[in-house]
C-alpha cells in the first residue's frame, strides 16, 4: 500500500513561536492513523496546515496527497480532493435540520433552486452509512452530541472523504457513543477510507489505531507501527511527555507560611443545563507563599472552576465554602471576590482579559479604578506613573503606554493583564495557562513573576496544560480530571508520568 | 525585580509616543474638525454670508442645542455598547406633560383643576425624563432585551402616548420664564452710559462679547497647562505646532461666534447650558472612573465585568442619563415653540444617532469623544441650516444627509483596515 498522505519536514511559525518544526507525517491508504500528544504539542496546527486553514506559503514543507504535491490556498480546495475535518467545535447549525446542515453549501439544486426530495433522499442514505436513526427534518439542537458527530461524519461522506480527520471525536462522549463511532471508524477503513484521528483517549487509540504518530513540542517524536509491535499506554504517554528538563524555570527557595485561602466542598453546575454538574465537590486550599498547580486536560473543570471561585463568573447553583485566612469569605460577584482578594487571570486573554480598543494604560488599572482615583475622579498622572511602573517592570515591550493592547504580541498582552491584577493587589492569583501561546523567553519573565509574588507572600494557584511547566514552577499539584480533583502531589516527587497516569487511570487504563 | 517593587516601586521615567504615532491615531478628530470648517466656510460663499449673519447664527445655535444636549447622552449609550430610538419620542412626550402640568390640567376624581409653576414643572419633566430611561435601561440591562428592540418599543409607545396626551392640539402658551429656557438670552447691561448703542443703531451686547473673549482666554490657559504638564510628565501631546494650530482655531471661532451672537441678542441662555453639559460630559468621559467604565464595557463587555466592572448597573445608568437628557431637550424644544404639539421631537433619533456616528463614535461600542460628537451635531446643523437658506427641498435634505453620514462612516472604516 502507498502513502495517501505525507507531510514533509512541516515547520509554521507564528510570531514568537515556533508552532511546529520539521514535523514528518506519512499515512497509508485505507489505515486508521492516530496522533497524539500533549495539548499545544502542534496537532491541531498541523491538521489546519494540511486541510488548508493555513494556506500555502504561510508554512515550509511539502504536503503529497494522492501523488501529488498539493498548494492548498483555503479549505474548499482540500475538501474538493475528500480531504474532511472533523473539528472539536462542531460546526452545525443549530437551527437548521440534518439534512439542511449536510448540504449547506453544496445543495443539490437547479439554478438555485433546492431539490429537497432528493437532498433528503441522499440524507436517509448517508444516515444509514453511519448508523444514525433520525429524520433528515430533526433539528441539530435537538441532537445529543454524539448524534451531532454522527450527522458530522456523514456531511463528510456526503462531500466524498477520501481522508476523514477526527479532531478529539470522543472528547464530549460517552462511553457507548465512543465505541459507535470507534466502529464506524473501522468501518469505514473496510471501505477504503483513510481516517486520521486526534485522541487523548490512550485506550481508545489502542483499539483501534494502525500506527500512532506521538508529537511533542511542535516535532515529530516518532511514529509507532501498532501492528508490529504490542503498544501500552505508558509507552505512548512517555513518548508524549519525555522532554529535557533544561533550566527554563527561573531558581526559587519556597518560603511557606500558613493556610491562606481555601475552598471546600465546590460544586457548580453547567450555567446553560441545570442539575448536570460540572464541579463535583472540590477541596482546595493554598498556602501563604505557595505555588500551587492544577494540571488535567482540556475540559477537566480547571477553568469553570477558577472561574465559578472568582465571582461566580461561570456557572450556576454554585455551593461550598470560601476561606481567607481561616475566614469565610463572600465571594458571591468579582466586585466581592476581587475586595477580599482575589484575582483570576483568564486563559482567554483576548476576549476575557483586555479591552482591546483601549491603550495599556487603561487596562492596567480598571480592575483598580479606585486605587488611581478620588472620588470618582481619575488622577491622570498617577494613573500614569503606575502604568509606566507596571510597563518596565514587567518588561511590557510597547511603544509606550498609551499603546493600544491590541497591537501587542501575545506575551506582552498577558503582561498587561498580569499588571491589572498585580495593581489590584490580591492575596490570592489564580493563573489561567498564564503562559499560553507565548514565546519561551517571555515565559521565563512570567515564572519569575510568578516566584516574586509567591516570595512576597501571595497566594499562587496556576492551571496549565503544561505538565512540565507545572513540575518547573509548583510547590504542589492536583490534578483534575472530569471536574473533580482525581489526585494530588508534592511537585518535587512528581513525573509527568504520573500525572498523566492519574488522569488515564479515569478512563480506566492502567498506565505503566 | 521583586513584588514589593512590583507594587509599590517608585516610576520609571520613560519617553513615549513619537508625533506619528500621534498623528496616526488623532487623524480622525483633525479631520472632522477641518470638513466642519469647510463645510462652514462652502455655505458661508454659497449662501453669500447669511451663514455668518448674527440672527442665523443665533438660530444655528437654538436649532441644535436640543441635538448637541441628547448627542452628548446618546455618546455614553453608544458607547456602552447600546443604542437609543426613544429619544425623539422621549422629547415630544415629556415636552406634553410639561406643556399640561403648566397650562393645568383637571384631576376627576377629586375634581380640582392643577396649574403647576414652571420651575417645578421642569424638575418633574427631567425626573420623568430619567424614570422612563430607568424603565426602558432595566429590560435592556438587567432582561437583556437588546437595545433596539426596547427603544423601537419605547419610540411608538411614547409618540403614541404623546398623541393620546395632546388629542392632536398645541399645548401652551407657557410664562415668560419658561420660555426663557429657549428664546431668552443672558441678561446684559450694554443699554447704559456710553456703551448704550446711538438711536438707530442696533445694540451691540457687551457682556456677551466679554464672556466670549473670556471663555477663549480660559480656554488657551488652561490647555497650554495641561499641555506643559503633560509634557513634562511625558505623556503622549500633541505636536507643538498642531497645539498652537488647534487652539488658535478654537479661540478664534469662540470670539468670532460671540461677537456674530453679541451684535444680535446676546448668548442665548440655551448656548450656556450646552456649554456647561459639554465641559460636564467631557469631564465625565475622559476624568472619572464611571466615564472609564463605560468605555471599557463597551468594549469588551466580558473583560469588563470579569475586573470588577458592574455592567448591568452601568448600563442602566446611560439609560437614566439619556431620558434625563431627553426630558431636558423635550423642555428646551417646547419652550422654543412656546406650546407642546403631537410631532414634537419627530424623527430627532435619527438626527441625535447621526450626529454621533458622524463625530467618529463606533457603532460596536468603546470608542467615542465628546469634541466629536458636539463637531458632528454642528456637522449636521450647519448642513441643515445652509441648505434651508439656500430653498433646497427638505426631502433632498435628507438624501445628502444620508450621504454624509455614510461617508463619514465609510471614511472610518476605511481608515480603520488600513491601520
Amino acid at each position: 500500500m502507498t502513502p495517501i498522505l505525507e507531510m514533509r519536514g512541516i515547520t509554521k511559525t507564528f510570531p514568537g513561536v515556533i508552532a511546529l518544526r520539521d514535523v514528518n507525517l506519512s499515512v497509508r491508504e485505507g489505515e486508521i492513523h492516530a496522533i497524539c500528544g500533549e495539548n499545544g504539542a502542534g496537532k491541531s496546527t498541523l491538521m489546519k496546515v494540511l486541510s488548508g486553514v493555513y494556506p500555502y506559503g504561510s508554512y515550509e514543507g511539502q504536503i503529497v496527497f494522492q501523488g501529488q504535491e498539493r498548494l492548498f490556498s483555503r479549505i474548499a480546495d482540500s475538501e474538493h480532493l475528500g480531504i474532511i475535518i472533523i473539528h472539536q467545535e462542531l460546526a452545525l447549525v443549530p437551527l437548521l435540520s440534518i439534512a439542511e446542515n449536510i448540504f449547506l453549501g453544496n445543495e443539490p439544486a437547479k439554478m438555485g433552486v433546492i431539490d429537497w426530495s432528493v437532498a433528503f433522499n441522499r440524507t436517509r442514505e448517508l444516515l444509514s452509512k453511519v448508523g444514525l436513526k433520525e429524520s433528515p427534518n430533526a433539528l441539530i439542537t435537538n441532537l445529543g452530541i454524539g448524534k451531532q458527530q454522527l450527522v458530522e461524519i456523514a456531511k463528510a461522506l456526503a462531500k466524498k472523504v477520501k481522508l476523514l480527520i477526527l479532531d478529539e471525536p470522543t472528547a464530549s462522549l460517552n462511553e457507548t457513543d465512543s465505541d459507535a463511532l470507534l466502529r464506524l471508524l473501522v468501518e469505514f477503513k473496510a471501505q477504503g477510507i483513510t481516517s486520521i484521528i486526534i485522541s487523548h483517549k490512550l485506550n481508545e487509540l489502542a483499539k483501534v489505531a494502525d500506527k500512532i504518530t506521538v508529537l511533542r513540542d511542535g516535532a515529530t517524536v516518532e511514529t509507532i507501527d501498532c501492528r508490529r509491535e504490542k503498544i501500552s499506554e505508558g509507552r505512548i504517554i512517555k513518548s508524549m511527555v519525555g522532554r529535557e528538563m533544561s533550566d527554563r524555570y527561573p531558581l526559587r527557595v519556597p518560603k511557606i507560611a500558613e493556610r491562606l485561602f481555601a475552598v471546600e466542598n465546590w460544586r457548580v453546575e453547567h450555567p446553560l443545563h441545570a442539575g448536570r454538574e460540572v464541579i463535583k465537590g472540590v477541596d482546595l486550599h493554598v498556602n501563604r507563599g505557595e505555588v500551587v498547580g492544577i494540571a488535567g486536560l482540556m475540559g477537566a473543570g480547571r477553568t469553570e472552576l477558577a472561574m465559578s471561585i472568582f465571582g461566580r463568573a461561570y456557572g450556576r447553583n454554585v455551593t461550598g465554602r470560601a476561606l481567607m485566612e481561616g475566614k469565610e469569605i463572600d465571594v458571591s460577584t468579582v466586585q466581592k471576590a476581587v475586595a477580599n482578594g482575589i484575582a483570576y487571570v483568564t486563559e482567554d486573554r483576548k476576549s476575557l482579559g483586555l479591552v482591546l480598543s483601549e491603550d495599556i494604560k487603561n487596562n492596567v488599572t480598571l480592575a483598580n479604578l479606585p486605587g488611581i482615583a478620588w472620588r470618582g475622579v481619575i488622577d491622570k498622572h498617577q494613573e500614569n506613573r503606575i502604568a509606566q511602573q507596571y510597563r518596565s517592570l514587567l518588561k511590557i515591550r510597547s511603544s509606550g503606554i498609551f499603546q493600544k493592547t491590541l497591537n501587542l504580541s501575545g506575551g506582552n498582552q498577558q503582561k498587561v493583564v498580569l499588571s491589572k491584577w498585580l495593581f489590584a493587589q490580591p492575596k490570592v492569583l489564580i493563573l489561567d495557562e498564564p503562559t499560553r501561546g507565548i514565546d519561551v523567553g517571555a515565559k521565563y519573565e512570567i515564572y519569575t513573576i510568578i516566584n516574586d509574588l509567591a516570595a512576597a507572600g501571595k497566594g499562587v494557584i496556576v492551571i496549565s496544560s503544561e505538565m512540565p511547566e507545572l513540575l518547573g514552577i509548583c510547590d504542589r499539584i492536583y490534578v483534575m480530571n472530569e471536574g473533580k480533583f482525581v489526585d494530588e502531589m508534592p511537585a518535587k516527587d512528581a513525573t509527568q508520568e504520573m500525572i498523566m497516569a492519574s488522569i488515564m487511570r479515569q478512563y480506566g487504563v492502567a498506565a505503566a | 525585580m521583586s513584588t514589593e517593587t512590583i507594587i509599590t516601586g517608585v516610576p520609571a521615567a520613560e519617553t513615549s509616543g513619537a508625533d506619528a504615532s500621534f498623528w496616526k491615531n488623532n487623524l480622525r478628530d483633525y479631520g472632522l474638525l477641518v470638513s466642519l470648517l469647510l463645510i462652514m466656510a462652502f455655505f458661508e460663499v454659497v449662501t453669500g454670508g447669511v451663514l455668518f449673519r448674527g440672527v442665523n447664527v443665533t438660530n444655528l445655535i437654538l436649532q441644535n442645542s436640543y441635538i448637541v444636549i441628547m448627542a452628548l447622552g446618546m455618546l455614553l449609550v453608544i458607547v456602552g455598547g447600546n443604542i437609543d430610538l426613544s429619544v425623539g419620542s422621549i422629547v415630544g412626550f415629556v415636552g406634553g406633560c410639561a406643556a399640561i402640568m403648566m397650562v393645568g390640567f383637571h384631576v376627576p376624581w377629586v375634581d380640582i383643576d392643577v396649574k403647576l409653576p414652571w420651575q417645578l414643572v421642569i424638575v418633574l419633566s427631567l425626573i420623568l425624563g430619567g424614570l422612563i430611561g430607568a424603565s426602558q435601561g432595566y429590560f435592556i440591562a438587567y432582561s437583556k432585551i437588546p437595545a433596539f428592540i426596547v427603544t423601537l418599543a419605547g419610540m411608538l409607545i411614547f409618540r403614541g402616548l404623546t398623541g393620546n396626551m395632546l388629542q392632536g392640539q398645541f399645548v401652551g402658551p407657557f410664562a415668560k420664564g419658561f420660555q426663557s429656557i429657549s428664546a431668552g438670552f443672558i441678561p446684559d447691561f450694554s443699554d447704559v452710559g456710553f456703551l448704550k448703542a446711538p438711536p438707530g443703531q442696533p445694540q451691540f451686547f457687551w457682556l456677551s462679547m466679554l464672556v466670549g473673549v473670556v471663555g477663549a482666554i480660559l480656554l488657551i490657559y488652561t490647555s497650554t497647562r495641561r499641555w506643559m504638564r503633560d509634557n513634562a510628565q511625558a505623556m503622549e501631546t500633541e505636536p507643538f505646532a498642531l497645539f498652537i494650530g488647534k487652539n488658535a482655531i478654537f479661540a478664534i471661532l469662540t470670539v468670532g461666534f460671540s461677537y456674530l451672537l453679541a451684535s444680535n441678542k446676546g448668548l442665548p441662555n440655551v448656548l450656556i447650558v450646552m456649554g456647561v453639559l459639554i465641559l460636564l460630559y467631557t469631564f465625565v468621559t475622559t476624568r472619572m472612573t464611571i466615564g472609564r467604565r463605560i468605555y471599557a464595557m463597551g468594549g469588551n463587555r466580558l473583560a469588563a465585568q470579569l475586573s470588577g466592572v458592574r455592567t448591568e448597573r452601568l448600563t442602566l445608568l446611560t439609560f437614566v442619563n439619556m431620558g434625563v437628557l431627553a426630558g431636558l431637550a423635550g423642555l428646551i424644544v417646547a419652550a422654543r415653540l412656546n406650546s407642546a404639539t403631537p410631532s414634537a421631537g419627530n424623527s430627532f433619533e435619527l438626527d441625535v444617532i447621526a450626529a454621533c456616528f458622524i463625530g467618529g463614535v463606533s457603532a460596536s461600542g468603546g470608542v467615542g469623544k465628546v469634541m466629536g460628537v458636539v463637531i458632528g451635531a454642528f456637522f449636521m446643523g450647519v448642513m441643515n441650516n445652509g441648505m434651508s437658506i439656500l430653498g433646497i427641498g427638505i426631502f433632498w435634505q435628507q438624501v445628502v444627509k444620508g450621504l454624509v453620514l455614510l461617508a463619514a462612516v465609510y471614511v472610518d472604516v476605511y481608515q480603520k483596515s488600513k491601520a
